[in-house]
């Protein structure tokens, strides 16, 4: 049988009745010994006997394609084939498309696009005959500057915003403008297909497979149940590995053609144009507040741009809507097309860039009120939803403020800017609210028992969040068996589908999977040993009722029990407003010569619910405050005026932080069980460190320096542009 | 063009195209994946090996420039003084996705022996040694090893923990 559960309200915890400890316990990732000894394998790796290597060909810019080379191409020796198929496609599938995106070679949507796939008995040839391929485009000047263009949308609004700012003791209106990022993930998009009469397996690299299995199967034309995808190891995603991707589907239709086995990864500089990115923004914010700090009026405007025909509108404004207390309201999107390549979510789409600015106003605002800003938000946050009225199902914003100003010792801070000097550096610290909304979606799993232990099976991917680990803890905490005693098959999808790796909701959605799931066993098991379930204690693989205790192996009598789960979202999601809280603080260093600015320290305070494993929890906000300072100071793509290409399409142009860019992190958590979340009383982790985590960084640079950047990243030319308007210090010539 | 690799130990005949890099030799012809391809252009460091000693992104060589090296990857760390550093980077996180991670593993164990060596870095106060490995040292030294998924803190503890115990290549003292 299965234990399915819809969330339509709060939900017991029953964590604490189990006896094994293993949740909320710091385990080792179970697959760490693979992965430090080479031994995982990734997408393309573990390749079939007779595989080819097929490379994708680039459009220069949009219009018509026109390969004029084809027939050369072909005749080079080792050359196998050149597919044009029009089943392949031109964009990568937004996240949970479960359909094709836009198909067929003989148009370029954008400059960069793949319009050939070039099958070779090597890689090197495949390579080289790709470079050989000469590709001419037509069509008129495309539209690439989303200033320039007619918008869509409009915000929405409650009260009367203008006249709030007109009457206001205090009115902030200021603008701030972020560019376009890329994920950036260390393993290239890459598959490996190969068929099986009219079956497709598709090894590769891709974090929702459920969603994954129908956009191949769409756009193959086949039956979904025709085709498999394993993605055991994903080496990182950040949502540009949400929705199937041109290799994908070129490797699929090439290993059909060719009758073998055909291998296809993204050059790196391919990922940077076909794989979607962050859109760039334009954020137009205002805040009116009256004597005392409070917001009477509040308004959060964002443009942002996408190709003709996307549904996808980065939302940045996603938790201004309910962030902060204010009667007048304004905020919205509005979305420009563009030819630039397809946007599409990056870690936190929304709040990652939308809290971030919001942030960097309010540490303004709170300059110009001459007023502490942790006090300026403490003073503002919301008793209930402002605009819906809905309750919180929690809210820990001014804990995770108040404990995380304790301990990064923001108490003895001197508010004013340019007060703090070593050498020729400024110092100078800045503090960050962090929201992000918390999701749950559909997922399943299944858990085999056996007198070996568990196995837990579902479709569910690790992207490098800490799936496996948190999966055994999960089981093995409900079925009372140690860590070694449980073992976790993902990324398959002859599997049963789990929620994929997404929007934060893998570990709540899946983890409840797991966790109905064992419940289900331990139904199974109680029925039985004929009690109830609620009174059996199972740990280190024994079984307890009353005054009894027995090894679950001689309960099993050598039988295979199956149980299964399957989580539901409900009402819960509407009956309450769900979100995770966090607050960043930064202490940065600006050099007063170069502009440069080093962060010297940071720390993360977090309340997400019940943290299943701190480890693995405390790593995934290391790379989101990491992705803030990225954000902050170096990372921005460059479009090309003329075609909109991507300019700095590889990692020596695109700058992520390096070790030398990362200064000591600290990551605290706020103690919290939120039980509208579902049974595990758990919230996503995996964005809330990015959402905010810049602004912190920007606020220091403010506090060191007294200089504003409000177009990111804050380079040392924008930072000494604006060290230029303050008189040189007394002391500087003496340093 | 035929060439002989010793990797790992073993002795490897090849008959390779002049084109094909040393990281593809490894990967596609002696199918030893675990050197991964993050970039294919010497930017993220996922590639890095030891040749000879000394580290290199392998993904920037060509495999008939290696004709009679020796070739260290993620898969024979073990037996290179590696299975220190191995097990305090799973004790330390100093990993997720783990698609960086065998760079990264064979980049400190080659750093660890050019700081043993004397080799100045940018975060060096002076260009002679003996240089101590500090914060700074470790984090300037081992840049090129790119990771997305940020887990620098958590490399960074492992590589201190392994050089301390002596189970990377140098005893390097805090």
């Amino acid at each position: 049988m299965t234990i399915t559960l819809k969330v339509d309200g709060k939900s017991p915890d029953r964590i604490p009745d189990m006896k094994q400890g293993l949740v909320g316990t710091e385990i080792a990732r179970p697959e760490g010994p693979l992965k430090v000894t080479g031994q995982a394998p990734y997408a393309a790796e573990d390749l079939p006997e007779g595989c080819a290597f097929g490379t994708l060909v680039r459009a220069p810019r949009w219009g018509k394609v026109n390969l004029r080379n084809e027939e050369r191409l072909a005749a080079m020796p080792g050359v196998l084939s050149v597919l044009r198929d029009p089943a392949m496609i031109r964009r990568t599938a937004q996240g949970g498309a479960g359909k094709a995106p836009a198909q067929g070679m003989d148009e370029a949507d954008f400059a960069g696009q793949s319009v050939a796939l070039i099958v070779a008995e090597s890689f090197e040839v495949a390579r080289d005959a790709a470079r050989a391929a000469v590709v001419a485009v037509d069509g008129p000047a495309p539209a690439v500057d989303p200033d320039q263009q007619e918008t869509e949308g409009e915000p929405d609004s409650h009260g009367d915003l203008e006249a709030a700012m007109r009457g206001a003791a205090h009115a902030l209106d200021v603008t701030y403008t972020t560019p376009s990022m890329a994920a950036a993930a260390m393993e290239p998009h890459a598959a490996v297909a190969w068929w099986d009469g009219d079956g497709v397996t598709v090894r590769t690299s891709l974090q929702m497979l459920k969603h994954n299995r129908k956009e191949l199967a769409d756009c193959l034309g086949i039956d979904p149940s025709r085709v498999r995808v394993l993605s055991p190891y994903v080496g990182g995603g950040f949502g540009s590995k949400l929705g199937v991707s041109p290799e994908a589907v070129a490797a699929a239709l090439a290993a059909k053609t060719l009758g073998r086995p055909v291998c296809v990864v993204q050059e790196r500089r391919q990922v940077f144009e076909l794989v979607n990115r962050r859109s760039e923004s334009r954020q137009r914010i205002r805040l009116a507040a009256d004597e005392d700090g409070r917001l009477v009026g509040l308004g959060h405007e964002a443009l942002v741009s996408n190709l003709p025909d996307e549904g996808f509108s980065e939302p940045v404004t996603q938790a201004s809507h309910f962030a902060y207390a204010a009667e007048n309201r304004l905020i919205g999107n509005r979305v420009a097309r563009v030819r630039r390549p397809n946007a599409g979510s990056v870690r936190a789409p929304g709040e990652a860039i939308g809290v971030t600015a919001f942030e960097c106003a309010m540490d303004e605002l709170a300059s110009a009120l001459d007023l502490d800003p942790i006090a300026l938000r403490l003073r503002n946050i919301p008793d209930a939803h402002p605009e819906t009225g809905q309750p919180f199902s929690s809210h820990k914003l001014a804990q995770v403020l108040t404990e995380g100003a304790e301990r990064f010792g923001w108490q003895d801070r001197d508010p004013a800017p340019r007060q703090r000097r070593e050498g020729e550096w400024w110092i100078g610290t800045g503090v960050s609210a962090a929201f992000r909304v918390n999701l749950l979606t559909e997922a399943e799993a299944r858990i085999t028992l056996t007198s070996d232990g568990a196995r837990v099976d579902t479709d569910m991917t690790d992207i490098g969040t800490g799936t496996y680990a948190i999966l055994t803890q999960i089981a093995g905490e409900a079925l009372g068996l140690p860590q070694g005693r449980v073992t976790v098959r993902l990324g398959d999808t002859d599997l049963p589908p789990g929620s994929g790796s997404g929007g934060s909701f893998g570990a709540a959605s899946t983890g409840s999977a797991v966790w109905l799931a064992a419940l289900d066993l331990r139904q199974q098991l109680a029925t039985r040993l004929g009690c109830d379930e609620a009174d059996l204690t199972l740990q280190d693989g024994e079984a307890r009722v009353a005054n009894t205790r027995q090894p679950i192996t001689e309960i099993l009598k050598g039988d295979t029990l199956t149980g299964h789960g399957h989580v539901q979202k409900g009402e819960a999601a509407q009956k309450v407003r769900q979100a995770t809280y966090g607050a960043h603080f930064a202490e940065a260093a600006v050099n007063d010569v170069t502009g440069e600015v080093r962060v010297r320290r940071m720390l993360g305070s977090f309340a997400a619910g019940r943290i299943l494993n701190p480890r693995t929890a405390r790593s995934q906000c290391h790379g989101g405050m990491t992705w803030g300072i990225g954000m902050a100071l170096t990372e921005g793509l460059v479009f090309d005026r003329r075609d909109g290409h991507v300019v700095n399409r590889d990692l020596a142009e695109y700058h992520v932080p390096v070790n030398a860019d990362v200064p000591p992190l600290d990551v605290h958590f706020v103690d919290e069980h939120d039980p509208w979340t579902g049974p595990l009383l758990a919230k996503g982790i995996g964005e809330l460190a990015i959402c905010g985590a810049g602004a912190a960084v920007l606020n220091a640079v403010h506090h060191a320096c007294g200089v504003r950047i409000r177009d990111w990243p804050a380079t040392p030319d924008k930072v000494l542009a604006g060290l230029d308007g303050w008189p040189v210090p007394a002391t500087a010539g003496s340093d | 063009m035929q060439i002989t690799l010793n990797v790992n130990g073993v002795s490897r005949a090849l008959d390779l195209d002049t084109r094909v890099t040393l990281l593809d030799a490894l990967r596609h012809h002696l199918r030893l994946t675990g050197s991964k391809k993050g970039c294919d252009h010497g930017q993220c460091g996922a590639c890095t090996v030891l040749a000879n000693g000394r580290r290199i992104n392998a993904c920037l060589s060509l495999a008939v420039m290696h004709d009679g090296d020796a070739i260290t990857t993620v898969e024979g760390l073990h037996e290179a003084d590696g299975a220190g550093l191995q097990q305090a980077v799973i004790d330390h996180d100093g990993f997720q996705c783990g698609y960086c991670t065998p760079g990264q593993l064979c980049s400190a164990i080659g750093m660890l022996d050019e700081l043993a060596q004397g080799w100045p870095s940018h975060a060096s106060d002076g260009l002679e040694g003996p240089f101590t490995l500090t914060q700074a040292e470790i984090a300037e030294r081992m840049s090129g090893n790119l990771c997305r998924c940020s887990c620098y803190p958590g490399i960074n503890a492992a590589i201190r923990d392994a050089a301390k115990t002596g189970t990377g290549a140098t005893e390097a003292a805090e």
